[in-house]
């Protein structure tokens, strides 16, 4: 029962409904303090950084801040390029949310341009009045910390720019630099060590993921009347699933893997987890090191080279689909030992897509009726990455996949969907409790974006294929009158229609059938 | 004696631009980037690519999709400035290339589409609450500077003319390295003087956009990131 009814909405942290986009007055420093727990030692030293801050911790960052802007052409030229046209001022959902000035890009940017600027450029050396550059100082820091904390690196303002400066380099570039002076983020840096240690972000080891797997098996045969395996280390399968470990314990995520596992099943294709990459999550990208990032993709390589798979599919995940999309073949490539005749990684939409196309699944969309959906692109899949063959299929293919399971699907407002969506809020290493405040301001644009289509179209679901997103949504979203299982992965809708052979039919909907 | 001055400053500012720019333009291109970034959906092939920074380029397409006012006042200025540039051959070709002639009333009256764009571009650092906040002083001094430039163009053409073939003379000279009499008029000295300021501090500002647009990873590099592996030097000595 979606939305809640009208005293419910009284208590709502969003206003009167607005336009999603709606431009807040400047809020100076409503947000300065929002500090996210910072990294243990044990948390950092395992990724190769200095446990606490470093005494020399100035000299430091800025050496490092030239070093970057050496090793990374983006991070230079963003630097150098922004005329301060403030075409980006409105674009971030943070911002939208909070009205604090430090969030708008350009001002984000500026807080380590303007150190940059002070040691790195001739006008910021010798006239840092006039350019506004300005020392590298504790208080500059503990705002970097901060504010850089609290960008999702959803890259919404990048589209926008008529340089296409991206806020997320700088505030990747930022991270690293605080991390390489020992003032790394609890939340990213815990889960990257876990990642090197154990294989996934929830430390969740070999044992414990075959029983899950072995429930998971057992529910699906209760359900079906056939058994649809959900196989585990099997040397030999075709398919290598990397899928975000939230797949395996949290709701939403989990009716997605179920669905993976019906559409391979469907499809007769051989596919396996592996325990040793058992994660598609990637937080060495929120933090800007290339090294973490390398060191964990490399997991997925040696995976599928012990398992000897043909292919390599990734589940639902945004970030995770970003770096596999865009940077695995970088990361941890060539992957010339696998099939050539299959994109290299493929996303498990794509091969749902094409199996739709090829007519190898039966659906029977009634079953998703009780739905009204709309769905959320997430950023990383709608700004940095693709599916299929075609420039935009990140958002044809998840549409054409929703459309073939469910008969009410409306989109959102032009403006917040597609290359232009808005963050869930919770993205780029920011999910975690402490930002709670952040997080729901953050995802406000999105609320009142789906708040519309409720209003004009009845919506009342929401799907997602990011586990970000849908742990995020499951949270912020009653406190904007909806339940909190309004958020839906997209293989839950496709596990809910299909129909595989031999499948017995539950007796409520054999009515709907013909 | 204020024509050697004027020389040498043009002299000077020409060689500070154009060595500038070069060694900035050559930090850009040997600068690595190390992983695949465009903004997507982007093009899949070099082509596409050379078509999406045309249309940046042309069109200032990202902008427009950003904020109509900013792109109105942004286009009005850089076409201006264009035309008026072009305009501007006159006084260093001789004879004058036919679609320089062609071009003359265009970029005559172009100054004021430019001069307008500009003080659009300037009552919005005044007036929008959130571009002031991200406003320097050189954010205003650099408005300042171009609206003067255009302003005292504009005086020589449409109110206190300029001996304007003695500055022809005087700027073809200087390409042959000789130094010839400058008209002694304010105006033009004015005009003159900030130009070359512009032409100086081109390399170490942000008129670094320029070159910089051409450099954004996140608009020119192509979408194929699982056909063809993208490596930079640097990374590749990680897996020695």
């Amino acid at each position: 029962m979606v939305p809640l009814d009208d005293d419910s909405k009284k208590n709502d942290v969003r206003g009167p409904t607005g336009h999603p986009l709606e431009i807040p007055r400047l809020a100076c420093g409503a947000m300065a303090d929002l500090e996210s727990y910072h990294a243990k030692p044990a948390h950092n030293e395992p990724l190769g950084f200095p446990g606490e801050l470093i005494d020399d911790w100035k000299e430091v960052a800025i050496a490092k801040i030239g070093e970057l802007a050496s090793k990374n052409r983006a991070f230079q030229v963003y630097l150098d390029a922004c005329v301060k046209c403030g075409a980006c001022t409105d674009k971030c959902h943070y911002f939208l949310g909070t009205g604090d000035p430090k969030n708008m890009p350009v001002a984000r940017q500026d807080l380590l341009r303007s150190v940059y600027r002070r040691y790195y450029t001739f006008a910021g050396k010798n006239f840092p009045w006039l350019v506004g550059a300005r020392d590298l100082t504790r208080e500059v820091l503990d705002e970097w910390y901060n504010y850089y904390h609290q960008c999702s690196q959803c890259r919404r303002c990048s589209v926008f720019c008529p340089y296409g400066i991206d806020t997320a380099e700088i505030s990747m570039a930022a991270r690293e630099i605080l991390d390489t002076v020992g003032q790394g983020q609890k939340y990213c840096n815990e889960i990257i060590a876990k990642v090197k240690d154990v294989g996934n972000n929830l430390g969740l080891n070999p044992k414990a993921l075959r029983a899950t797997l072995e429930d998971l098996e057992e529910d699906l045969e209760e359900e079906t009347g056939i058994s649809v395996r959900l196989p585990l280390d099997e040397k030999g399968a075709d398919i290598l699933l990397i899928t975000p470990s939230a797949d395996f314990f949290a709701e939403p995520h989990i009716e997605g893997l179920l669905g993976y596992a019906k559409v391979f099943h469907a499809a007769g294709v051989s596919w396996t987890i592996s325990s040793y990459a058992s994660e598609a999550a990637n937080f060495g990208m929120f933090i800007g090191s290339y090294e973490n990032m390398r060191e964990v993709s490399l997991r997925i390589r040696k995976a599928a080279q012990d398992l000897g798979v043909k292919r390599i599919v990734f589940g639902e995940c945004g970030h995770a689909w970003r770096v596999a999309y865009s940077f695995l073949n970088t990361l941890a490539g060539p992957f010339d030992f696998l099939d050539q005749n299959y994109p290299i990684p493929q996303h498990i939409l794509e091969f749902t897509h094409a199996e739709i196309e090829k007519g190898t699944l039966n659906f029977d969309k009634s079953r998703n009726d009780e739905y009204r959906m709309t769905y959320h692109d997430s950023c990383n899949v709608a700004r940095g990455s693709r599916m299929g063959d075609k420039p935009g299929g990140q958002f044809e293919i998840p549409r054409a996949v929703l459309k073939a399971v469910c008969n009410n699907y409306f989109d959102m407002d032009r403006d917040t969907i597609k290359e232009s969506t808005v963050c869930c809020g919770g993205g780029g290493g920011l999910l975690t409790d402490e930002l709670m405040d952040l997080r729901t301001k953050g995802a406000s644009p999105r609320m009142k974006a789906l708040q519309q289509v409720t209003e004009d179209h009845g919506v009342t679901h929401m799907a997602a294929i990011c586990a970000i997103c849908k742990t995020q949504f499951s949270k912020v979203m009653p406190k904007f009158g909806y339940e909190m299982d309004s958020v839906l992965s997209v293989h839950q809708l496709v596990s809910n229609a299909i129909i595989l052979d031999g499948q017995q039919t539950a007796d409520d909907t054999s009515e709907a059938e013909e | 004696m204020l024509s050697t001055l004027y020389a040498l400053l043009f002299y000077t500012a020409s060689v500070l631009m154009v060595v500038g720019l070069a060694l900035k333009i050559r930090k850009y291109a040997r600068t690595p980037a190390p992983l695949k970034i465009p903004t997507t959906p982007a093009p899949t092939t070099r082509g596409g690519v050379v078509l999406r920074m045309a249309r940046e380029v042309v069109f200032f397409e990202s902008l427009f999709k950003s904020n109509k006012w900013i792109w109105l006042f942004g286009y009005l200025f850089h076409v201006g400035l264009l035309l008026v540039l072009l305009r501007h051959f006159r006084y260093f070709t001789n004879p004058v290339w036919w679609w320089v002639e062609l071009i003359q009333p265009f970029g005559v009256y172009a100054s004021f589409a430019m001069v307008a764009g500009l003080a659009g571009l300037w009552a919005r650092r005044f007036l929008v609450e959130r571009i002031r906040y991200i406003s320097s002083p050189s954010d205003h001094l650099m408005l300042a500077l171009l609206l003067a430039i255009g302003l005292s163009g504009m005086t020589m053409k449409f109110a206190a003319q300029t001996d304007i073939v003695a500055v022809k003379v005087f700027f073809l000279g200087l390409m042959r390295f000789q130094i010839n009499e400058l008209p002694m008029h304010l105006p033009l000295l004015v005009h003159l003087g900030l130009v070359a300021i512009l032409m100086i501090i081109f390399p170490i500002s942000k008129l670094l956009h320029v070159p910089g647009l051409f450099f954004s990873p996140s608009r020119n590099q192509v979408d194929n990131s699982r056909d063809k592996r993208h490596l930079a030097p640097w990374a590749a000595e990680l897996e020695k």
